[in-house]
């Protein structure tokens, strides 16, 4: 009846994971009481849950993220401690077995629950508001995507409490990731929130790119589109591209699991060398995916954060599209020595360099834009200056490993360990928060809170140096990756220090965290000090978005932006904005739907009875989901038209709030 | 509001989208990434296709002949599919219903031919869990079934949704040229599969 689930699969017998239980439930329970209690359920379903708002999923999406921030920070606090006590005989405090869940949660949920739901978030406020679009070309579609992101996140959080998690790293490699090695279910978690999540990010990039090809406001030409819809257009394409290759190299691998097939097993012909080649074919572009809409993020600010145009944008543009073209075609030197050959090691080596050039264009053009601009060091720009220094070295010693000779003896050790926090947290993770604290005024009216802003920036600048430059210098000391515990006394002391930076990136975490619940505690109070009037936040905004009200009405645009060129609301406000000719007429827009949350729930009911082998819950669910497709195919009623009265009234409010802001300057 | 609340595209409003251009263009984006989904089952193919681990190979395996009348039913049914759509476009309900139920009728006969393939090759010992080569092949032809299955389970819903309050209408349109775009697609993908997998094995 239940599959392979048994009592006994509940680790009692672990008290970390019991405490942590105790602790998730505890707050879980706050949550929904506090729901319960302020009689919000039907708030959250009817405003929330059913939303096909690209800004709300975009909001759930980067909540999402943050909460997955704070679990993967949680998992490498344990590593960073445990590897600063298991020395010289000292076993630590986790064994081998937990640590090794430890590791691979982190690295999972740090990529494809953080970074990539971030990323996603952003994509989803920002993209269309910047491209003058009243939605997505498909809100319905984009509402699923939610809720199968979110459904590989719970499947992965469930894993702690129920069975275990992937015990091989955050990209299962086989064999050991195979049925003979790994008879659990870790594997099994892995596979399926993985494989859930990867579609979901799929069916955003269908999503995205028909967006932005089909829905760009009249006149915007390619060459007019902001810098951040271009790297996110980019980070779409390879989306496109490579996750059809995730999709199948798992799909592979769980066949292997589940009908004893023999892609990549030892017997039977399998070729552990096929699925390192398709995962990375994936997991090199995956970094560019990530990083992209960063540089686009910080193109965007230091060009308002300057009060100057941004320095070549056509070369910005370019030399993203060259990072997207090199992006594919680099996956190689993740395993060097894997024993390719000299020349396939040498062409992908020397494209791996290549790479250093499009991104030194970009690091020139942000120097270039700050060079006698007037800079105006506020939250988000304590961000791209910290990523400049930061990534810079990143791509350094990025260089340094792209060098095959070089990389046989720094491979999988703590050397590339370094290099890759280097160029993820200065280069994606910084660029995400920039633009948290960027857009945050656009989405909700006003500003987050700068001290702590401010603090969470240092914490995190002074933190990722603290923790990953001894794992630098570790790993030219020839410690690997992944070790459960050691006894070279020279690595001591860089562990040491190394978990010191870790608790200052802590920190720096709770920061951004007393940010978004002073933000919270400000609206439902209703005093904000910083209260956006006029739309344009930062008073440089040179993007459409800056153009309309925050928080934004929930058509975007009363009327559809008309794009004259680049950075066209900036124009506008220089030579003043054309009065509007044209009389408001009804929006149509689509109506909020239960189905994608419907479908949410099911995908976590499969995906829970495939790691379990719980036949009839996943054909049922399975059948669920077809169902949920055929309903919503044959509902007709999805969408309406925003009266012209409501528009006008948010167009007159909007007015008097900027003439009141007028009139204090 | 329920006044002015219709289905039908509001043309004239200024950037106002047609909404069929936008879908299908996302759909054919979709297809796209489910080309290179093909494309690199196609390659774990290329990879595995000799690494028959001791067991039997293509060429003693695949009867030729079986999985030409297959190919035959897969490329007629992408006719008569063309059929109904000719048909919808001109809003002759009956002719789309007859041309779509031509259509399923050889989708579903060309699932049954590879379902037989498939039990026949399990029951001589040569499942997918015989050889990689093996994995390779039914992962590959597998999917491909399996996306036949999907068109059929889609053209019998938008069977009876034609029969039914949609009609021919817009919206119908757009849906119809989607599983078009989805059938012929697969039967690009057929005929590759029949050139490089099965052909490919028994020359």
């Amino acid at each position: 009846m239940l599959g392979k689930l048994t009592l006994s699969d509940i680790p009692f017998d672990v008290p970390i994971l019991v405490g942590t239980f105790i602790g998730v439930a505890v707050i879980g329970i706050a949550v929904l009481a506090a729901i319960t209690y302020f009689g919000k359920w039907g708030y959250l379903w009817r405003e929330w849950l059913t939303t096909v708002d690209h800004k709300k999923l975009g909001v759930m999406y980067i909540v999402l993220a943050i909460v997955m921030l704070v679990r993967g920070l949680a998992d490498a606090i344990m590593m960073r401690t445990q590897q600063a006590l298991a020395f010289n005989g000292n076993p630590g405090y986790l064994p081998p077995h937990h640590y090794d869940q430890i590791y691979s949660a982190h690295g999972t949920i740090m990529i494809f629950f953080m970074a990539m739901a971030f990323m996603t978030g952003l994509f989803n406020f920002a993209i269309p508001l910047q491209i003058g679009a009243r939605d997505v070309a498909f809100p319905f579609l984009n509402s699923v995507s939610f809720y199968m992101t979110l459904s590989g996140a719970i499947l992965i959080n469930l894993s702690l409490f129920i069975g275990e998690f992937a015990n091989v790293g955050w990209l299962a490699y086989p064999p050991v990731s195979e049925l003979a090695f790994n008879p659990g279910v870790g594997i099994d978690y892995y596979i399926w929130a993985v494989q859930i999540s990867g579609i979901g990010t799929l069916l955003t990039g269908v999503n995205f790119f028909t967006t932005i090809v089909k829905l760009r406001a009249p006149g915007m030409k390619w060459m007019e589109m902001p810098v951040f819809t271009w790297t996110a257009f980019y980070s779409i394409i390879m989306i496109l591209i490579t996750f059809p290759v995730l999709t199948v190299a798992l799909a592979c691998l769980s066949l292997d699991r589940y009908l004893g097939m023999h892609f990549f097993t030892n017997d039977g012909g399998g070729s552990v060398m096929l699925y390192l080649n398709l995962i990375w074919a994936w997991g090199h572009p995956e970094v560019y995916i990530l990083v992209l809409p960063g540089f686009g993020v910080f193109s965007e600010i230091a060009a308002v954060f300057s009060g100057k145009p941004l320095f070549g944008y056509k070369t910005m543009v370019y030399a993203s599209g060259a990072i997207c073209f090199l992006g594919c075609v680099v996956w190689v030197h993740h395993f060097f020595t894997m024993g390719a050959g000299a020349d396939v090691n040498t062409f992908f080596g020397i494209a791996t360099m290549l790479i250093a050039i499009p991104t030194g264009v970009k690091i020139f053009n942000w120097l270039f834009t700050m060079y006698k601009g007037r800079v105006r060091f506020e939250g988000p720009m304590n961000w791209i200056v910290g990523f400049m220094i930061t990534f810079s070295i990143g791509g350094m010693t990025g260089v340094m490993l792209a060098m095959p000779a070089a990389d046989w003896v720094l491979h999988n050790s703590l050397f590339l360990v370094a290099h890759f926090h280097n160029t993820i947290i200065g280069g994606v993770y910084f660029g995400y928060v920039a633009g948290l604290s960027y857009w945050f005024p656009k989405c909700f009216g006003y500003k987050l809170n700068e001290f702590f802003g401010k603090w969470a920036f240092r914490c995190w600048f002074v933190g990722y140096y603290v923790t990953f430059v001894p794992l630098y210098i570790a790993g030219l000391e020839g410690m690997t990756r992944r070790l459960n515990h050691y006894d070279n006394p020279n690595w001591y002391p860089l562990m040491l220090i190394s978990c010191v930076g870790a608790f200052i990136i802590i920190l720096g975490t709770l920061c951004i965290v007393a940010q978004l619940i002073l933000a919270v505690v400000d609206a439902v109070k209703g005093k904000h000090d910083a209260r956006d009037l006029t739309g344009d936040n930062w008073g440089d905004g040179r993007t459409l978005e800056w153009s309309i009200p925050s928080p934004v009405p929930h058509y975007n645009f009363a009327r559809l932006p008309v794009v004259r060129g680049l950075d066209t609301f900036h124009i506008e406000k220089k030579l003043g904005r054309p009065a509007p000719v044209a009389p408001l007429e009804p929006i149509h827009m689509p109506k909020y739907t239960g189905v994608g949350a419907v479908m949410g729930l099911f995908t976590v009911l499969m995906g829970f009875a495939l790691v379990w082998h719980i036949w009839w819950l996943a054909g049922l669910t399975f059948l669920g989901l077809i169902l949920s497709v055929v309903y919503r195919s044959d509902d007709l009623d999805v969408d309406f038209y925003v009266p012209v009265s409501e528009i006008q009234a948010n167009e007159d409010a909007f007015a008097k709030r900027i003439a009141a802001a007028q009139a204090a300057e | 509001m329920s006044s002015d609340t219709t289905h039908s595209p509001a043309s004239g409003h200024e950037g106002h989208v047609d909404h069929n251009d936008v879908k299908v263009f996302g759909f054919w984006v979709y297809l796209m990434t489910d080309c290179v989904l093909f494309g690199t089952l196609f390659t774990i193919f290329a990879v595995m296709c000799h690494q028959y681990a001791g067991g039997p190979t293509g060429k003693e395996l695949f009867n030729i002949t079986n999985v030409g009348v297959e190919t035959a039913i897969l490329l007629v049914s992408s006719i008569t599919y063309g059929f109904a759509m000719i048909n919808a476009f001109a809003q002759r309900k009956s002719a789309v219903l007859t041309w779509l139920l031509v259509t399923a009728l050889l989708g579903l006969s060309f699932l049954v031919l590879e379902v037989k393939e498939f039990a026949e090759l399990i029951g001589d010992g040569a499942g997918p869990d015989r050889s990689a080569f093996l994995s390779s092949f039914f992962t590959l032809v597998g999917t491909h079934g399996l996306h036949v299955t999907f068109g059929l389970i889609w053209m019998t819903v938008l069977f009876f949704q034609i029969m039914g309050k949609q009609g021919l209408g817009e919206r119908m349109i757009g849906k119809l040229t989607c599983l078009s775009l989805f059938w012929h697609f697969l039967d690009i993908v057929w005929i590759c599969v029949f050139t490089f997998v099965y052909l490919g094995s028994v020359m």
